[in-house]
């Protein structure tokens, strides 16, 4: 197999993952809903119906971050050791999870259920908001430095190396990338509310999370909009050698007009999306939203990360050091990992066969 | 970043990530052991179908699903960490060592999360032998996850399967079945699910002997026994078998190791063993006090235990550092320290060689660069020390764990022979007491804290023995690091030990909730 096709080829496999990943965030924005004031009653039967998901969503995101180590550890070496404070903040949010949904009904559980469900609440805000925010680097940057040949340098042969001493809660002081973290964020609740709609058969149920479902989708529309008319107008760098890169207008509008694809799922997914919710909305019988929200998602974050990546672009530039962006090309694994990997993607049908084969039994 | 902030921030890291693999190893082997062993049971269930084994099957899955949640939790921390603490490792030999990871998540990662929502809550919507499919799909996920993170440890002590690219400066992957397959890998993942299986074995005794010595549930304790002493004995003797594998392979390919076990300077022909010791805290390598204070030896024991023979010469750490070692009795001329860090300097020179040619696209130059690093690449680490003390591990981190842990692998052994001896032909003597004091239940009891001692002992000889290393002889620790600073390092260390303690108290005490209730129907 050609080098470019595998490099081209994981960054495929990492969208397909990634879109995913936002599609089962909506696990997270449930455990969001816990802050409303509901009986006690219809929300254990909320939380019980995202309860038995947590681990598939857990699962998604150890086996990114595993996939993004083996195709493209400069990433993983760069942006987790540089914007060390996002991503720690992230993973305590699912450490504690981990441990609330089994924990909060046992006897004996030390804290308390009302502490087990706030780590609920904290992790559901801050997975959806610190991801989204983190992924929009691939659009907004970061500003890093990579220098290989720190590595000749004893006293000092560290090759990566963050420019803020923040070492990523800066990030928070972009607008842009909170716009994004927050628009993910109400995403992941819209999501939800739609999950709810389709799981939980109680009329107060229902009407919950349509009221819900209005405003979250309303905040989330405009997030979206200021999010995706940001990226499609920025400038971006396009690489023209190794380490070498000019800026373009419109580079993100460009790369859409360019990879019909791309703009062809953008569309599909944001119809599908929209659909879904004013079709739960407007039709009371309807509970159906969330395959074709979810499906509208997936589709949606795929064309992000294609856009980001592909057609010469660094899907992650540096803001500070230009020359130091990574594209698919300059920070990939080597041709032997990438192939011995791409035998092992072949199986990933089957492990989503077998997932979906459970999971169905379980719901029926 | 300059050297002195770089030794603080090594520092750091290394002590967040052994606090996390710590912890992480406290839920771990109770997986590995308690998944065999609920299968068993369940399998003993589905052939007799009697709600005694049904009830005796749920109790242990309930207590195996509060371990499975924070094993879970503590280990996404540790794959992340590779990345947030140790980002130049990350890029170094990422090439090989994300390959694992990744397939643990694919394959097994997810096995074990799907299967185990089948063994909670699909009872009732899966047929009982589809259930029971699912009960050891899921400890088969656990131990097909476990081979995979052994499987990128191992890489890290005894590096194979790859060479160095100076175009990309890093190493990279040549053949993928001698990283999965290597025999230090084989080897490792055998002793370490073994003694999971052991650790989850001791568990379901020490609890049972509670309720022996509380007098409840006194037919579900025994045939507890049964199964957890059967599978436990099972794994400490493969642990104890598999032991002697590791010491095998420790001394061909980390003899500095094996050196700090035994806290062994200068080393002879039919070595002995050091059964028990007290090092003497003052030794230096390279002086002329005694080693230890105080030991009692087994005669010629090292020798077998790490050549597989009487007369076999074992290599002290002054004889390693010196360059000395004999095969077959016969002196072999290994490379004294001091040239191994010259010939890591001459490696980073022929790198920056190299470097410059390529910048310059002199290909000649680029070629004689290419060989001259390729004679001395098996030493470049080396090349980032100042002095071969740099290279030897704390001796007694290494000497004091690994004694702890062999002879508590003894009493473990000792004990469950005798656990399943009582339960099978002399029940009457498990409740036997002398002054009130019932001796079984109380070793039992004992005996878990101990195993679990024992456990993380082999795990601090594994880690600090591979010390300075992060990959063994290719890259020390302080080239590892990542570019943070060592007060975010040492925030990021005291949020993670005052969490994961909280949780380990949580789930402590939950379990102690659980096993006060006991099994739902009274047996």
């Amino acid at each position: 197999m050609d080098y470019t096709f595998l490099q081209q080829y994981w960054w495929f496999l990492l969208s397909v993952l990634g879109s995913v990943l936002v599609f089962l965030l909506f696990v997270q924005g449930g455990q969001t809903v816990l802050i409303n004031k509901l009986d006690p009653q219809r929300r254990e039967m909320m939380i019980g119906s995202i309860a038995h998901r947590w681990e598939l969503t857990f699962t998604t995101l150890v086996t990114f971050g595993g996939a993004f180590f083996a195709s493209f550890p400069l990433f993983y070496s760069t942006s987790f050791g540089g914007a060390v404070w996002v991503w720690m903040l992230i993973l305590l949010g699912f450490v504690l999870q981990a441990v609330s949904y089994k924990y909060r009904s046992c006897e004996g559980n030390l804290l308390g259920r009302k502490i087990y469900d706030f780590f609920l609440v904290l992790n559901g805000i801050t997975a959806p908001l610190l991801l989204g925010g983190a992924v929009s680097t691939f659009f907004f940057a970061g500003s890093f430095s990579v220098d290989k040949s720190n590595l000749l340098d004893p006293a000092s042969p560290i090759i990566s190396s963050w420019d803020s001493s923040l070492q990523g809660i800066e990030l928070l002081g972009d607008w842009r990338v909170v716009a994004f973290g927050l628009a993910v964020l109400f995403l992941s609740r819209l999501l939800a509310n739609l999950w709810f709609i389709n799981q939980i058969d109680d009329s107060e149920v229902k009407a919950f999370n349509r009221r819900q479902l209005l405003i979250n989708s309303i905040i989330f529309v405009v997030l979206f909009l200021i999010s995706i008319i940001t990226i499609l107008t920025a400038t971006g760098y396009e690489t023209t050698g190794t380490n070498t890169f000019i800026n373009v207008e419109y580079k993100y509008l460009n790369n859409l007009l360019a990879m019909p694809a791309a703009l062809i799922a953008l569309l599909i997914g944001t119809v599908a999306v929209v659909v879904s919710i004013i079709a739960t909305l407007a039709k009371p019988t309807f509970h159906k939203g969330i395959w074709l929200g979810g499906a509208g998602t997936i589709l949606v974050v795929m064309s992000l990360f294609w856009i980001a990546g592909y057609n010469n672009t660094p899907y992650y530039p540096s803001a500070s050091d230009p020359t130091s962006s990574l594209t698919i090309y300059n920070s990939s694994s080597s041709p032997f990992t990438l192939q011995t990997m791409t035998y092992v993607s072949f199986a990933v049908p089957f492990v989503a066969a077998y997932i979906v084969w459970v999971w169905r039994k379980l719901s029926n | 970043m300059q050297m002195e902030n770089l030794l603080n921030i090594v520092d750091w890291s290394r002590a967040q990530f052994a606090l996390t693999a710590c912890y992480h190893w406290l839920f771990v082997p109770l997986t590995l052991g308690l998944g065999l062993i609920v299968a068993v049971i369940e399998t003993i269930y589905l052939r007799t179908r009697s709600d005694h084994w049904l009830s005796v099957c749920k109790f242990w899955m309930r207590l195996f699903g509060i371990n499975f949640a924070i094993g879970v939790a503590t280990g996404i921390i540790l794959e992340f960490e590779f990345g947030t603490n140790w980002s130049n490792y990350s890029w170094f030999v990422g090439d090989i060592f994300g390959a694992p990871l990744a397939i643990e998540g694919i394959f097994a990662f997810f096995m074990e999360s799907t299967f185990f929502a089948v063994m909670f809550f699909g009872w009732k919507k899966f047929s009982p032998k589809a259930h029971l499919a699912a009960t050891w799909l899921t400890a088969f996920g656990a131990t097909l996850s476990a081979w995979w993170i052994l499987v990128a440890n191992s890489w890290m002590q005894h590096p194979v399967g790859m060479t160095f690219s100076p175009e990309e400066m890093r190493n990279v992957m040549t053949s993928f079945s001698e990283v999965a397959l290597s025999s230090v890998a084989v080897n490792k993942f055998l002793h370490a699910v073994s003694s999971g299986w052991c650790l989850g074995g001791i568990f379901v005794v020490g609890v049972a002997g509670w309720y022996l010595l509380k007098k409840r549930h006194t037919q579900f304790a025994i045939d507890s026994i049964k199964v957890g002493g059967a599978v436990g004995l099972v794994g400490i003797l493969v642990t104890m078998a598999t032991g002697h594998g590791s010491a095998v392979e420790v001394a061909k390919v980390q003899p500095m190791k094996l050196a700090a076990m035994e806290g062994l300077y200068e080393g002879q022909c039919g070595q002995n063993l050091v059964a028990f010791g007290i090092l003497n805290p003052n030794k230096k390598y390279n002086d002329n006090q005694e080693a230890m204070l105080f030991d009692i030896s087994i005669p010629y024991g090292l020798s077998i235990l790490g050549r597989n023979d009487v007369n076999a010469f074992i290599p002290g750490i002054k004889d390693i550092i010196d360059g000395k070692d004999m095969i077959d009795g016969k002196p072999v001329n290994t490379v004294a320290y001091d040239q191994r860090i010259e010939r890591g300097k001459a490696a980073r020179r022929a790198l920056a060689d190299f470097n410059d040619a390529f910048s310059r696209g002199d290909t000649v130059a680029m070629n004689a660069a290419r060989t001259a690093l390729a004679a001395d690449y098996a030493y470049f680490g080396y090349g980032w020390l100042n002095s071969p003390q740099e290279a030897v591990p704390n001796v007694a981190m290494v000497f004091y764990p690994f004694h702890i842990m062999v002879t508590l692998g003894g009493w473990i052994m000792l004990f469950l022979m005798v656990s399943l001896f009582l339960v099978f032909k002399k029940r009457e003597w498990l409740t036997f007491s002398v002054k009130n004091i019932k001796i079984f239940p109380l070793l039992a009891i004992i005996t878990v804290p101990l195993t679990y001692i024992c456990s993380q002992c082999g795990w601090i000889v594994a880690e600090v023995g591979r010390q300075p290393w992060a990959i063994q002889d290719i890259m020390p620790l302080k080239a590892a690091v990542s570019s943070v600073s060592s007060a975010g390092v040492m925030t990021t260390f005291f949020i993670f030990a005052i969490l994961f303690t909280i949780l380990l108290v949580a789930e402590l005490r939950i379990i102690c909730t659980q096993i006060k209730k006991g099994p739902e129907s009274n047996i």
